[in-house]
């Protein structure tokens, strides 16, 4: 217990020195920050355009489509912001800083969530939390103490499995000691087509969010909940068994650093 | 003409060594072309009488912007260009017997070119053989796909040009990076690559068309399928003429303003 209460403070600090070292730039910050919120933003502007048109996709309404799109944004962001160590990391195994990492008496998954917190990302979060409040207020369902559990199950969930996907990127890296592009497929991919619940694309796509990578568990089936076109409560609770792909990640990871052959720089 | 030439030639072939990236790259454009195509089915069921185009041809123009991602990808930039403004190295480039507008517009086509001629041609045949509605059509007629390889080669260079902007606002702006954030994003809706531009409502369609990022991927892929033609085609491709002309005319004025008045960085 000792141990896990000064991981903590060693994961506080390293946040403290990263956002006093970001705030030396405060103009580069802001305007990267609002470049992160145009980035978004910008799909959000092909979302309203299409529904100017269509009254609805698949039975799903813009004010409904938008809170999807809002809690997978937000799911994405946040993982992202915390996460964004192991997005890095296969730049850290090619100068050879992870054989530093290995040196000291610290869990190497601590110290490399601990060199990168993107706070820049925050732009990103902000946009989802509007268009959250906005769907949120437009949508035709009642929000009861369980709905607003699905929604922190969600984000629980989301960030669990978007983690889960960097690490893979990052334990993949020992092996082919470079960032692999099409891991982009799964992570900005994801959450780029997750704009739409994954009902949208069809059976066989529901199929494989829901069983391969359980993007599905995160927002179709607990949105179903939300949006009350199920009443049964298994669907609150869905979105936490998304974390099961955790285990595979962390797996992987292990046996990476297990293999782990320096670069030699 | 022969030194801009032989940057194109060098970037060219720097750009084709990196195969495996280009093997991952086509996977992930597979996925995402197939993704789209999804959403567009579904919005047709929706109510396909507010479906603006064939369905034949979004899926043309689908793959098109998947193949030729490279061409009109606002990220696309050469990383090195900003490097060199910033850390100072643009002294060396100054040096050189070359005017760097010239040399950096050459570099700029050439990086699209090399990293769309790995790409495209696998992509374009097995979308050629996905199912109608689904994969990449033949071209409305001969004629039609003339005009779209004219059209396309136009495209490639306003886009470059459109780069080259951007470039040299970094050189009295010194760090590009904010500015390469929005110049993305507003590219992305202005050219028709979040949705192509027909899907925008009527009175903002009307105004869309004019802007120089419609000018790029937008007229070709849709002369292809013959969703453009006619008059309107050929005011649209009379358009791309117009704005290649003035970014390039702009572009030098504002390139020699800025190499006269670069600050050279660090020692």
């Amino acid at each position: 217990m000792e141990k896990k209460t000064s991981s903590l403070k060693l994961y506080m600090h390293y946040l403290q020195i990263i956002i006093k070292s970001a705030m030396q730039y405060k103009a580069s910050f802001f305007m990267m920050a609002f470049g992160q919120f145009m980035v978004s933003f910008s799909v959000l502007i092909g979302v309203y355009y299409m529904f100017q048109r269509f009254s609805n996709v698949k039975g799903f309404t813009y004010n409904e489509v938008l809170l999807c799109f809002s809690i997978m944004l937000m799911e994405f962001s946040l993982a992202e912001i915390w996460a964004r160590g192991f997005d890095t990391f296969p730049s850290m195994i090619r100068q050879g800083t992870f054989d530093r990492v290995l040196l000291r008496p610290r869990s190497e998954v601590l110290q490399v969530l601990g060199s990168k917190f993107e706070l820049v990302r925050i732009g990103k979060v902000l946009q989802a939390i509007v268009m959250f409040v906005y769907g949120m207020t437009h949508v035709e369902v009642r929000w009861t103490a369980a709905k607003i559990l699905t929604v922190l199950f969600m984000l629980v969930g989301g960030v669990g499995l978007f983690t889960s996907l960097f690490m893979i990127y990052a334990a993949l890296s020992f092996f082919t000691l470079e960032g692999l592009e099409f891991m982009n497929l799964f992570t900005d991919g994801a959450r780029e087509y997750g704009k739409y619940p994954f009902g949208v694309y069809g059976k066989r796509m529901l199929q494989i969010t829901t069983f391969v990578i359980p993007y599905a568990l995160v927002q179709y089936y607990p949105l179903l909940y939300l949006l009350d076109r199920t009443g049964n409560p298994i669907y609150i609770f869905l979105p936490l068994a998304a974390l099961w792909f955790l285990i595979p990640s962390y797996a992987l990871w292990r046996f990476g650093v297990q293999k782990y052959q320096s670069s030699g720089s | 003409m022969r030194k801009y030439i032989s940057f194109f030639r060098l970037r060219l072939v720097t750009g084709l060594q990196y195969r495996t990236a280009a093997l991952a790259g086509i996977v992930t454009q597979f996925f995402w072309g197939f993704m789209e195509i999804m959403v567009f089915h579904a919005f047709y069921e929706a109510d396909p009488s507010a479906y603006p185009m064939t369905l034949q041809a979004t899926s043309s123009y689908v793959w098109l912007q998947q193949a030729l991602l490279a061409f009109f990808g606002a990220w696309m930039f050469e990383g090195e260009i900003f490097e060199l403004i910033k850390n100072g190295n643009l002294a060396y480039e100054l040096c050189r017997p070359v005017h760097i507008y010239d040399m950096w517009f050459a570099r700029s086509v050439a990086l699209r070119l090399s990293r769309a001629f790995l790409r495209c041609i696998p992509i374009l045949v097995v979308a050629v053989f996905l199912p109608e509605g689904y994969g990449l059509g033949l071209p409305a007629s001969f004629g039609a796909f003339l005009r779209f390889l004219l059209s396309l080669v136009l495209a490639l260079l306003v886009m470059a040009s459109l780069n080259m902007m951007v470039y040299v606002a970094s050189l009295f702006t010194i760090s590009g990076d904010g500015l390469r954030i929005l110049f993305c994003s507003i590219v992305e809706v202005l050219s028709g690559q979040i949705i192509p531009l027909p899907f925008f409502p009527e009175h903002v369609q009307r105004i869309l068309e004019w802007n120089p990022f419609a000018s790029t991927g937008n007229v070709p892929f849709r002369i292809y399928s013959g969703n453009l033609s006619g008059a309107k085609m050929y005011q649209a491709v009379f358009l791309q003429i117009f704005w290649l002309i003035l970014l390039n005319v702009l572009g030098r004025i504002l390139a020699a303003r800025g190499e006269k008045r670069a600050v050279v960085q660090g020692g």
